[in-house]
């Protein structure tokens, strides 16, 4: 699954969830944007084919506002569960969101945390179970943790989405080594969510075999979104690419790149 | 007849279907999903729904997420 040899033998290189071939393999969120009409160009420059969304209670005074008028149709949508603190609220929100008829897919996030954002592992299992017996395209946003990952691979979730930092917090791939190990272990798309915060983080996941990366707070939270949502566009094809192309081996000591003789021997 | 929209009782005169109380709000039907006591509404039927007395009504639309 994860060999680069076998990917280099397709002419395209398509992320595959649940049978669908897409092309971008940077997931955006369209959340805490200073003003909602930055998102088409951050799309736009991001080159994302599936965005997340979260639902709301409508705001009366504010009719017409829905983060719907910023996404180009021909997108994936993906809307998240937040809000959710259990597997019933969970599914609540999942059925909710279908009923707009947007598509089936749906991130599942169950947070009983407040400070950390952690996802909690049980309740996110027992959604996935019920969700993906009614026909989602479930995408679970995790914990690193490959029994929970190995569970929701049984149960058939899409893709796992585990987490490399808390939520929001720009601090990179903290659990790399945890996200290793899904990626060796699992035979599903491995898409690292949460906790990246620049596009060096963006590209060394990347790099390591993640099938795609979801981000939103490094875009929105930037200095120029848009011209980072372009930032993030280049490390993703450029962390895949090197995936692809297999990176050399490390060492302990120097390896030399010049021959290893004196000038004039 | 009283009933409660997203949390809040509000008083409404008369019979009033889906649509017509979005169309009284100027919310575009196509941007929302309705549940009447927990039961979604799917969107075909937003004409042909009436609320009644004490309904217990939602109206959810995407907002920004990640």
């Amino acid at each position: 699954m994860n060999n680069p040899q076998n990917k280099t033998e397709s002419e395209e290189d398509f992320l595959v969830i649940a049978g669908q071939k897409i092309k971008s393999r940077l997931i955006t969120g369209s959340g805490k944007y200073r003003d909602d009409r930055l998102i088409s160009a951050v799309l736009a420059a991001a080159q994302c084919d599936i965005i997340t969304v979260a639902l709301r209670r409508i705001d009366f005074d504010k009719p017409h506002d829905s983060v719907l008028n910023f996404i180009p149709p021909g997108k994936i949508i993906l809307p998240n569960t937040s809000g959710a603190r259990n597997a019933a609220e969970a599914v609540r929100i999942a059925r909710l969101a279908r009923g707009m008829n947007l598509g089936a897919w749906i991130k599942i996030e169950v947070i009983n945390d407040a400070k950390y954002l952690m996802p909690d592992s049980v309740e996110t299992i027992k959604a996935a179970e019920e969700l993906v017996k009614e026909g989602f395209i479930v995408l679970p946003y995790i914990y690193p943790d490959l029994s929970v990952a190995r569970r929701l691979a049984d149960i058939g979730v899409a893709a796992v989405m585990p987490l490399g930092a808390p939520i929001g917090s720009n601090r990179g791939l903290q659990t790399v080594d945890q996200i290793r190990l899904l990626i060796e272990e699992i035979d599903l798309p491995v898409i690292v969510d949460a906790g990246i915060g620049a596009p060096s983080h963006a590209a060394a996941a990347m790099e390591m075999g993640a099938a795609a990366v979801l981000l939103n707070t490094a875009i929105a939270s930037s200095h120029s979104p848009v011209a980072m949502a372009a930032a993030f566009y280049h490390a993703v094809l450029a962390g895949r690419a090197a995936f692809l192309a297999g990176l050399g081996p490390q060492s302990d000591t120097a390896v030399a790149s010049s021959p290893l003789t004196g000038f004039l021997e | 007849m009283k009933l409660r929209i997203n949390g809040k009782t509000i008083d409404i005169d008369g019979e009033k279907s889906i649509s017509k109380l979005l169309q009284e709000k100027s919310i575009n039907p196509l941007h929302v999903v309705v549940e009447i006591n927990t039961n979604i509404i799917v969107k075909e039927l937003f004409g042909s729904t009436n609320l009644k007395e004490n309904d217990a009504i939602e109206i959810i639309r995407f907002v920004g997420g990640g």
